[in-house]
């Protein structure tokens, strides 16, 4: 019953999440909102039966893309330009 | 680049040793469980891009130079194929510690995984060799990025 839940639950929030990744005008506010979409997504690898798949997507798309796109950030401005 | 606020340091401190000790388990488990060389690497090269972004860039490579890694990354490599290449007496790639009583030499029964670690052979050898050279690879890539941002702040 849990997993039904999870099955139907987990992809709609990846697609909110990606969409406030995209709707924020704070550019470290999307990242950590693209963080959570990774997050999101290796737990839907891992109710997949795919745990091979989930750590490299939660150590990899959740914490060195983020870590690479707040270094970048820090060097730029923290807002976008309207 | 600057350094993060002390609260951000201090969890990064207390957070690290675990974040360590779980991606060289999975490297070393990566016969057994689910997860291998790069999912493991990947894990220990997220701990250390933890402690880049808490402290400065210039810290980190006080501790380590990026020639460092280049040779860390190249011995991986280097001891990937001359693993693979031990075994040419028969094919490329082939298990001859499986069954000698050396390094993880044992044979598994039948059946479901015992969770024994001293099995498999070349395979926990490898799983190292591949965990050397993404750990490697995957912090040089950020902390040159690090470095490179720093500097142009500095110019700025």
């Amino acid at each position: 019953m849990i997993e039904m839940i999870l099955h139907a639950a987990l992809p709609i929030l990846i697609v909110v999440t990606a969409i406030i990744a995209v709707l924020f005008k704070d550019l470290v506010s999307a990242t950590i909102a693209l963080a959570a979409m990774s997050l999101l997504l290796s737990l839907e690898f891992y109710i997949l039966q795919a745990p091979d798949v989930a750590i490299a997507e939660a150590g990899v798309g959740a914490c060195l893309t983020t870590a690479i796109l707040i270094i970048s950030i820090k060097a730029t401005k923290r807002m976008e330009d309207e | 680049m600057s350094e993060m606020s002390k609260i951000v340091r201090t969890i990064s401190n207390s957070l690290f040793p675990f974040i360590m000790i779980y991606g060289l388990y999975v490297i070393m488990h990566g016969h057994l469980t689910p997860g291998g060389g790069f999912q493991g690497g990947a894990v220990v090269a997220s701990g250390c891009a933890l402690m880049l972004v808490a402290y400065s860039s210039g810290w980190v490579f006080k501790k380590v130079k990026e020639s460092d890694l280049s040779v860390l990354e190249s011995i991986g490599a280097i001891g990937f194929i001359s693993l693979a290449f031990l075994g040419i007496g028969v094919t490329f790639f082939y298990n001859f510690l499986v069954g000698s009583n050396l390094l993880f030499g044992e044979i598994p029964p039948a059946g479901p995984n015992t969770g024994n670690l001293n099995t498999a052979g070349l395979l926990p050898l490898m799983n190292l060799s591949v965990g050397l050279k993404v750990i490697a690879g995957l912090f040089a890539i950020v902390a040159v990025m690090a470095f490179v941002a720093s500097r142009g702040m500095r110019k700025k």
